[in-house]
Parts: C-alpha cells; sequence; structure tokens
C-alpha cells in the first residue's frame, strides 16, 4: 500500500495506463504545462514522460476538446480529456451528450466512443458558483453515458482504468478537495468495476446512499451517531449511470431507513433518483420517510462562510438520521 | 480529370438528384413516407466532387443535407432508403431516420444536425490519423449558416494549430434557415474566415463538379504533406426550403430560376456534348439505369420488416 491523495491516484492511474496501450492520450487545458502545476496535479509530469505526441495542451476550447474525444474515439484512439472544472462542462456538453452519448446509437450499434471525460467538481475551493456546481445529474440524464464519481484515492485509480478501458464514453467526475486528501492505494494494476456500489461501513439502523466528497461527511456522522447507539450504513454509489440498484435496496431492507446525501442542489438532484429508487422497489422495507440531505437551490457563494452553509455536512446529516429512529 | 471520370460526376449527380426528387414525392403521402425531408437538390456537385477526390480510408463527417455525400462516399441507395423508412434493414436499423444515418463501411462516421456539432469531431478524426500517422483525410461538410456557431471557429483554431489532415468543406447554399447570407454575416466569403487561422481558405464554383474535385483534390494533398488544413468553400444553391415542409416564402422566385438555369447537372452534360465526348442517348441510359436503382431502393425499403418495439432499447452502450 501506498499513500497518495485522490489527484495522486488519478496521475498513477493516467501513468500506468499510458505506459501499458498507446492509443491512451491526454487533452486539456494546462495537462501538459499548467497554471495550476503542483504535486497534487492529476497530469502532474505526464508530459514529461510522455512528450507533446501524448499530452496534448489545447486551446481553451471546451467544445473542441470534447469533440477532439469523440473523432479521435471513434477512430480506435482511447482519449482522456480534461474539462477543468464542472461548470465548463456546460460548453462541451453539445459534444458530450449530443454526440459521445448518442452516436453510437444513431449508428445502430456500429460505431464506438470509448473516451474518458474527466471534470473537476465540487463547492469549498472559495472559488464561487462558475467554478463550483456539481451537474453530475445532467450527464446522468444523458443515456449512453456512463458516470463515476469516485470517493477515496483507491477507487478513483481502479475506477479510473476501468474507465480507460470500457467502450463506451465515461465521465470522470473528481471532487477538487479531494484531489488533496490522501488515502491508501494498491500498488500496481487493479480495476475497480464500473456500475458497483461500495459499502464503505456496514450498519444496521439506516442506510446513507452518498458519493464524493460527501462520504467524509457521512463517516463523521457515523462515527458520532455510534456513541447514540445509532448504527449506520454507508453506501457509497461510486457510479451513477450504470446505478448498482441491487446494493441500494439490499441495505435498505436490512436497515428499513433511507437518507440520501449529495452535495449537488436538491431539485432534480441525483438522490431523487435514489429515493425514487427505494420508493418503487423497497416500499414495503421502509419504516420511515426517506429523506434527502443536499445543498439548497442557490448557486455555490463565494464567502466562506455562506460556502461552508452551503456544503451539506455531518450536522444536518446526523439531525435527519435522528429523526427517523 | 479526364472523359470517363467527368461522366461519372454526372451520373453521381444524377443518382443525387433522382434520389432526392423520389424522397421529396413519397414525402407527400403519408401512406408511404410522410414527414419532412431535407434534400440537397441543386447542390449535387459538391457531393459528387468531393466524393470523387476521396479514397475508401477517408472519413467524412456530415450534416443534416446528407444523403448526397454519403452517395457519393459509396454508401448504398438501399440501405439509405431503408433507413430513411425507418425499417430494421436501414444501415442504422432505424435509429437514425433521414437525419442522422452514419455509414461505418464506407467511413461515414457521424451525420449529425446540431449545426457546426461535427466541426469539432472532424478535428479529432483528423488528430486520430497524425497520432496513429496514418494517410487518410477528414472531409467536414457544413453550411454556411454553421460557421457562426463557435464550435466552427475553435475546432478550426484547433485543427490549424496542429496542422490537422482535415479538409472543412462549406457548402454555401446562401440561406442559414430562413436568412441571407447578408442577414447572418457581415463577412462576404465563408472562406474569409480561413485567414483568422491563418488556414488556406479557397472559394470554388459549387456548381462546378469537376472544379470541386480538384480543389479537394489539391487539398486532399496539402493535407497529406502536412500543409493542412484547408477550408473550401463552394458556392452553391439549395432549389428547395430547408425541408420539404418548407414554404420558401422568403426564396425569391426569380432568384431560383436564376439558380436553376446553372443547374450542376445541366452544365457538366452540356460541356461534356460540347467537347463531343457524351450524347443524349448515354444520358438517357443513365437515367434509366438510375431509375431502376432508386425504384429498387425504395421497393426494398418498403418491404423491409419494422424494428421490433423492443429493438430500441438496443445499440446505446458496447
Amino acid at each position: 500500500m501506498q499513500e497518495l491523495t485522490l489527484g495522486q491516484a488519478v496521475n498513477q492511474a493516467l501513468r500506468e495506463e499510458m505506459s501499458r496501450d498507446e492509443r491512451v492520450f491526454i487533452a486539456g487545458e494546462g495537462v501538459g504545462v499548467s497554471i495550476h502545476s503542483g504535486p497534487y496535479g492529476a497530469t502532474n509530469g505526464l508530459l514529461e514522460e510522455f512528450g507533446p505526441r501524448r499530452v496534448k495542451d489545447t486551446p481553451v476550447s471546451e467544445a473542441g476538446i470534447a469533440g477532439l474525444a469523440v473523432g479521435a474515439s471513434v477512430m480506435g484512439l482511447l482519449p482522456v480529456v480534461e474539462i477543468m472544472f464542472n461548470p465548463f462542462f456546460t460548453i462541451a456538453a453539445d459534444q458530450i451528450v449530443n454526440h459521445a452519448a448518442k452516436l453510437r446509437y444513431l449508428s445502430g450499434g456500429k460505431s464506438k466512443f470509448p473516451l474518458v471525460v474527466r471534470v473537476k467538481t465540487g463547492a469549498g475551493i472559495g472559488a464561487g458558483c462558475q467554478h463550483s456546481h456539481n451537474l453530475e445529474a445532467w450527464v446522468a440524464h444523458s443515456p449512453g453515458l456512463k458516470v463515476v464519481m469516485p470517493s477515496t484515492p483507491a477507487d478513483a485509480k481502479g475506477l479510473l482504468k476501468s474507465a480507460i478501458r470500457d467502450e463506451n464514453p465515461v465521465i470522470f467526475i473528481e471532487d477538487m478537495i479531494l484531489h488533496f486528501v490522501p488515502g491508501s492505494v494498491p500498488e500496481g494494476d487493479y480495476t475497480i468495476p464500473i456500475g458497483v456500489a461500495d459499502i464503505k461501513k456496514p450498519g444496521r439502523d439506516v442506510t446513507v446512499v452518498t458519493w464524493s466528497k460527501m462520504l467524509g461527511a457521512a463517516f463523521k456522522a457515523a462515527g458520532q451517531l455510534e456513541q447514540e447507539g445509532i448504527s449506520v450504513e454507508i453506501v457509497d454509489l461510486r457510479t451513477l449511470v450504470p446505478l448498482d440498484e441491487a446494493t441500494i435496496l439490499e441495505s435498505v431492507e436490512k436497515t428499513g431507513r433511507l437518507v440520501v446525501l449529495h452535495e449537488a442542489t436538491r431539485t432534480g438532484g441525483f438522490g431523487g433518483e435514489i429515493a425514487a429508487l427505494v420508493a418503487e422497489k423497497a416500499f414495503d422495507a421502509l419504516k420511515a420517510p426517506i429523506k434527502r440531505i443536499t445543498a439548497p437551490d442557490i448557486p455555490v457563494p463565494f464567502s466562506k462562510p455562506l460556502e461552508d452553509f452551503y456544503i451539506p455536512n455531518e450536522s444536518s446529516l446526523m439531525e435527519a438520521i435522528r429523526g427517523l429512529l | 480529370m479526364d472523359n470517363n471520370e467527368q461522366k461519372k460526376l454526372l451520373r453521381m449527380m444524377l443518382l443525387i438528384r433522382r434520389f432526392e426528387e423520389k424522397l421529396v414525392d413519397l414525402s407527400q403521402d403519408p401512406q408511404k413516407l410522410g414527414g419532412m425531408m431535407i434534400v440537397c437538390t441543386g447542390q449535387e456537385a459538391v457531393a459528387a466532387g468531393v466524393g470523387a477526390a476521396l479514397l475508401p480510408e477517408d472519413v467524412i463527417i456530415t450534416n443534416h443535407r446528407s444523403h448526397g455525400h454519403l452517395l457519393a462516399k459509396g454508401a448504398e441507395p438501399d440501405l439509405i432508403m431503408a433507413e430513411i423508412f425507418g425499417r430494421r434493414t436501414g444501415y442504422n436499423k432505424g435509429k437514425s431516420g433521414t437525419l442522422h444515418i452514419a455509414v461505418p463501411e464506407v467511413n461515414a462516421l457521424c451525420t449529425t444536425t446540431v449545426v457546426g456539432g461535427g466541426i469539432p469531431i472532424a478535428v479529432g478524426t483528423a488528430f486520430a490519423a497524425q497520432y496513429m500517422q496514418k494517410d487518410y483525410v477528414t472531409v467536414c461538410f457544413f453550411g454556411n449558416g454553421a460557421s457562426d456557431e463557435g464550435s466552427f471557429h475553435e475546432a478550426l483554431n484547433m485543427a490549424s494549430l496542429w496542422n490537422l489532415p482535415v479538409i472543412f468543406i462549406c457548402e454555401n447554399n446562401i440561406y442559414s434557415g430562413a436568412q441571407r447570407m447578408e442577414e447572418h454575416t457581415k463577412v462576404k466569403d465563408i472562406a474569409d474566415r480561413a485567414a483568422a487561422y491563418a488556414m488556406r481558405g479557397e472559394i470554388v464554383d459549387g456548381n462546378d463538379s469537376p472544379a470541386v474535385y480538384e480543389a479537394v483534390q489539391r487539398a486532399r494533398q496539402d493535407c497529406l504533406s502536412g500543409a493542412g488544413p484547408v477550408l473550401i468553400e463552394c458556392k452553391t444553391y439549395r432549389w428547395g426550403g430547408h425541408g420539404t415542409a418548407d414554404q420558401q416564402l422568403y426564396q425569391p422566385k426569380d432568384e431560383i430560376a436564376r439558380w436553376k438555369e446553372q443547374c450542376p447537372i445541366k452544365g457538366l452534360k452540356a460541356s461534356l456534348m460540347r467537347a463531343g465526348v457524351f450524347t443524349e442517348q448515354e444520358f438517357q441510359q443513365f437515367e434509366i439505369e438510375i431509375g431502376h436503382i432508386v425504384e429498387q431502393a425504395v421497393q426494398f425499403a418498403e418491404t423491409s420488416p419494422w424494428p421490433d418495439p423492443a429493438e430500441a432499447l438496443e445499440d446505446v452502450y458496447v
């Protein structure tokens, strides 16, 4: 085992996959020479190691970057392109939503688009709403895409390798705070399958379904509630599409209670999808109403106390859980 | 271009013309096809000239007005027609219909109806050629209207920056939807936009298929020698409306008549006959053969099975 941040784990996955397969290349704004360069940068050092042919710094052209991936992938390359921050995804969205996601279908299953779009996301960096805005529900709502959102460095490495080897377009969303959080990561080559959730902590009384950075809040709440005699099971989705329905349903059938916790805003958020799933397929198991803990329906504010208010935390989660028991 | 090659151009243009005319007819009859058809009548010289200049390994990325491009790249009329009819035997099993037909068999990899949406994708397919050091070029078809999209500008900038082997073919048919050129841009010639990206831009008579062919040949050589990309503006005209439902209230009748006088088929036929290398009898023979091909395509489509509803769920993921 090694200690790596999520950013370093992504870096290692990229390095290993580029070494393994000549078809893999990376492209994006500052993936080579960056205004954000640093030891935790996901693409740090790759230009030096693989050269400018395989590490393409692009102009500031998000639609162009995404289109590059679509076109290169249909010719048999394995592009991993980066959209610097999730809100900038909106200007690449036509290429991703109308093209990457749909062109295989439109070909009648003849063409493949094995691309990965890495997107950095999340509030808590003090950059305001046009750099911080979790849009995973947008892509989850676009059939043809797979959507991955890891919460730990070990998951990030194994899932990114799976994403690169997957023959479908995969949107791989990395929280920026997690980029700097260390964790244990296995050495060498391993993959974690896309579409499999992970029970990060088993428990008895309530299921918390979460993903990405909110896993931390879930652990804090679970630790404190343990002292009150409340046993929390934490299901880390890791992948939103395809969704691991079985793990969610089995957990709720065991605990009888569900809280969905995500950082994205509430209305139209992916938490609603989890709630609907459980209401449809595990209603009889429920002993209490389903709860959602999310950001309020506002843009991410700048000022520190306002931004802290925006991000869901363990207090609101604990309050919700206590209310169910 | 020798006489035989020019005759092939003429024949291809005639095939495209009769194919599209048939669609217009069928679209009037809800029992047959119904719905709006977007056809390229009047613009056949661009498709035929480009198609003739390309090799099988060359890639095309095209747009909503694609049937001519696909036929000229070598796609089968039967399978295109069946797709337009929404049948299981169509190129895309009825998933695409008239608007999005992809024919990977001939490297027609993307037909997109998002205006300008294909241009960044052409940069990607061209990037792959450079990355893998393969000798094919990408041709991207789009209209004058698409040159107003941001995707056009991002893509041309990237293609030029990296010297990618891609030929941007702007079919300027004067209209962008219902807007005339002067109503959608102050730029007189779309080819001028190449200069903004330090790229060679060229204007060609888009109703002169041998001229289109030669321009694309030159551009292809440029691309393969590392001197690409190239933007070629083909000046042409859309005889019909945007689609068959368009009443063309904004298109002056005398303008349509004037352009019909410059019919690309009539022009090349006359030129070959003037040169004494082509006869009316040969032309009539083309008509008979093509009439048969188009009728056969319709018959194939009409007698092909519909897809099962459950097939809608297939082909989303690998």
